[in-house]
């Protein structure tokens, strides 16, 4: 037996109120504990509605290592379904994205079929099952589907059947994806420009951690954003910057920057940077976008939404979005050491085209595997992962701006340089591993 | 003014050895020197895909992106090259696909293996390059270079250098 499967107290004593054990980031039991009570308690974000637009149209992913479908019913419902043939255990669908033949979904093996809301619609020969007690057994059952919400078409689901609710879990931090969806003149996105697939050779905390990360910008992407900027200001041109160089130079403002443009922290390990603004507010204003938005909203409505230009957004565990570009990165967490990150883009629906290609163009300066943003970033995980094999000191501090009054709770508005939202996700962390063991 | 005379088989194709060469000895300002102001070097991220600018691409880079990236590896804070990397393609017979006189546009095809390395990891990446290339007065420059990535829709781990 390992050392934490059946020791919640071990489990909450790897996190104080300044600073995580590091076996958080190393230890194979723990992360085999978050996939099955961390990665199942709480809301995994799955896919957007717009990925999925007919019924009988699925795209499949994972929760952990736990295969799902994303499928829109005959009723127009998105349910997300265990991606598990109810006989033997076939994956029923193999692929990404497509559309159910027939209105069902078919196993490969042996042509068990199930209606689009999961439920068992014929097994060949059936007269073979009779009087088996196949009837009462779990087979019979089919597909049952996991607890799922789509908000404003982000799609949720918690795997676990007893757990928070959504708005629970959540709270005002949707306020984001509000923001997002907002910024759309017709009040709705569309997946569209491809989705990016980086293998991150560390934690997938390490990832969520640095979203929140205001001090490290100006070091870790100095030889890429700082480059950027040295090479466009020893332009002789007077021209405007193009998209390139707005998008890379506020990645090496200075702290002052960083501490001021705020970060408000949530319950449940959310929060989100850029509260009073962020890198992203200084953008050109693209054609006839502002005026689409003020004829949908009216000036006032359209001043506000524009005005809100948050920074990233953490939904813990796994996604986090930049409403001001329409982009998020979602992380998925395949070994203790190994985390794919996956960057969506949306269409603002009813905006110019050119705002698809802002986010095209953001996203792959610092979300590709091929980014010099990126790279740099990644480095920092992976030194972070080899370099907590050191003995030396078992403790990640992360007391920077640290309060005992966050004990209490770590709700609140804070300079952004400040460590509370790691805080926030950690004691989200300890909760969610330990949820209904008792102890706490 | 005149068109300029048609260049050989053998020219257009010592041109995509030597480009690839360049890159491999890491001659990064030689190899920045083969694009014409207005080049791309594109890598797109899905099979067939029509354009770089409403869909994201692996790479989408104009002159200034190269040389931003030139510039980074040269730069003692790129910590993702600590240790650096290196690279090395190994092409097919590059084949002249289209050679359009009257439009100064030669296309050529190549097949590659590409491999980067970086201490004790290694990437082999498999793909094939298109070169659009055109005959200015002293050889040939590239306007765009697609390289089309065999597994461009995989998880893919850093790739630090250039195809």
């Amino acid at each position: 037996m390992g050392r934490y499967r059946d020791n919640p107290q071990a489990i909450r004593a790897l996190v104080r109120p300044g600073s995580v054990h590091r076996d958080l980031y190393l230890d194979p039991e723990l992360f085999e504990l978050e996939l099955e009570r961390l990665w199942r308690n709480t809301w995994v974000y799955i896919g957007h509605d717009s990925q999925v637009p007919n019924a009988g149209d699925y795209y499949t992913t994972q929760i952990g290592r736990e295969p799902v479908i994303m499928l829109r019913g005959a009723d127009g419902l998105v349910r997300v379904l265990p991606n598990r043939c109810a006989h033997k255990g076939s994956k029923l669908i193999s692929s990404v994205h497509g559309r159910c033949a027939g209105g069902a979904l078919r196993c490969p093996y042996h042509g068990w079929t199930y209606r689009l809301d999961g439920t068992l619609r014929t097994v060949p020969l059936k007269s073979g099952y009779e009087g088996t007690g196949f009837e009462t057994s779990e087979a019979s059952r089919g597909l049952p589907p996991l607890a799922c919400e789509s908000y404003r078409g982000f799609v949720f689901a918690r795997a676990a059947t007893e757990g928070p609710g959504f708005e629970e879990y959540f709270g005002d931090s949707l306020s984001s994806i509000d923001n997002m969806v907002e910024r759309s003149p017709a009040g709705r996105l569309e997946v569209a420009g491809g989705v990016l697939r980086y293998l991150h050779d560390c934690n997938w905390k390490m990832f969520v951690e640095n979203l929140n990360d205001a001090m490290h910008p100006m070091v870790a992407h100095e030889s890429s954003a700082g480059t950027a900027k040295r090479l466009w200001s020893q332009n002789a041109t007077s021209a405007p910057p193009p998209m390139v160089i707005e998008q890379f130079v506020p990645f090496v403002n200075d702290y002052d920057f960083f501490e001021k443009m705020g970060v408000k922290v949530y319950e449940n390990g959310h929060s989100y940077t850029g509260v009073n603004f962020s890198i992203h507010s200084k953008y050109s204003s693209v054609g006839e976008y502002e005026r689409l938005m003020t004829e949908a909203y009216g000036e006032e409505q359209a001043q506000r939404i524009l005005g809100e230009a948050r920074h990233n957004t953490v939904y813990y565990p796994s996604l986090t979005i930049k409403g001001a570009i329409q982009s998020i990165r979602v992380a998925r967490p395949l070994a203790v050491d190994k985390t794919l990150i996956e960057s969506w883009t949306f269409r603002l629906v009813g905006a110019p085209e050119e705002l698809l290609s802002r986010t095209t163009t953001y996203t792959r300066l610092i979300n590709s595997p091929t980014s010099v943003v990126g790279h740099d970033d990644l480095h920092c995980y992976r030194s972070i992962q080899e370099g907590l094999a050191s003995a030396s000191n078992d403790w990640v501090s992360l007391y920077r701006n640290y309060s005992p009054v966050e004990e209490a709770g770590v709700a609140g508005t804070y300079g952004a340089t400040n460590e509370v939202p790691m805080r926030g996700q950690y004691r989200a962390w300890a909760h969610y591993m330990t949820l209904g063991m008792g102890g706490g | 003014m005149s068109a300029s005379p048609r260049p050989s088989d053998a020219a257009l194709t010592d041109f995509v050895y030597r480009e690839a060469r360049l890159i491999d000895e890491k001659r990064l300002d030689e190899w920045y020197e083969l694009f014409t102001e207005d080049a791309r070097y594109w890598m797109p991220l899905t099979r067939g895909q029509p354009e770089g600018e409403t869909h994201t691409s692996l790479f989408y880079e104009d002159k200034l992106l190269l040389r931003v990236r030139i510039e980074r590896l040269r730069s003692p804070n790129a910590f993702s090259q600590q240790s650096p990397s290196f690279c090395q393609h190994v092409l097919q017979q590059p084949a002249v696909e289209e050679a359009d006189v009257a439009a100064n546009r030669y296309v050529v095809r190549t097949p590659f293996m590409y491999a980067e390395s970086q201490l004790d990891r290694q990437l082999i990446l498999a793909g094939v390059s298109w070169h659009h290339l055109v005959c200015v007065h002293d050889g040939l420059r590239i306007r765009l270079k697609k390289i089309e990535l065999l597994n461009c829709d995989a998880a893919l781990p850093s790739i630090q250098l250039f195809l």
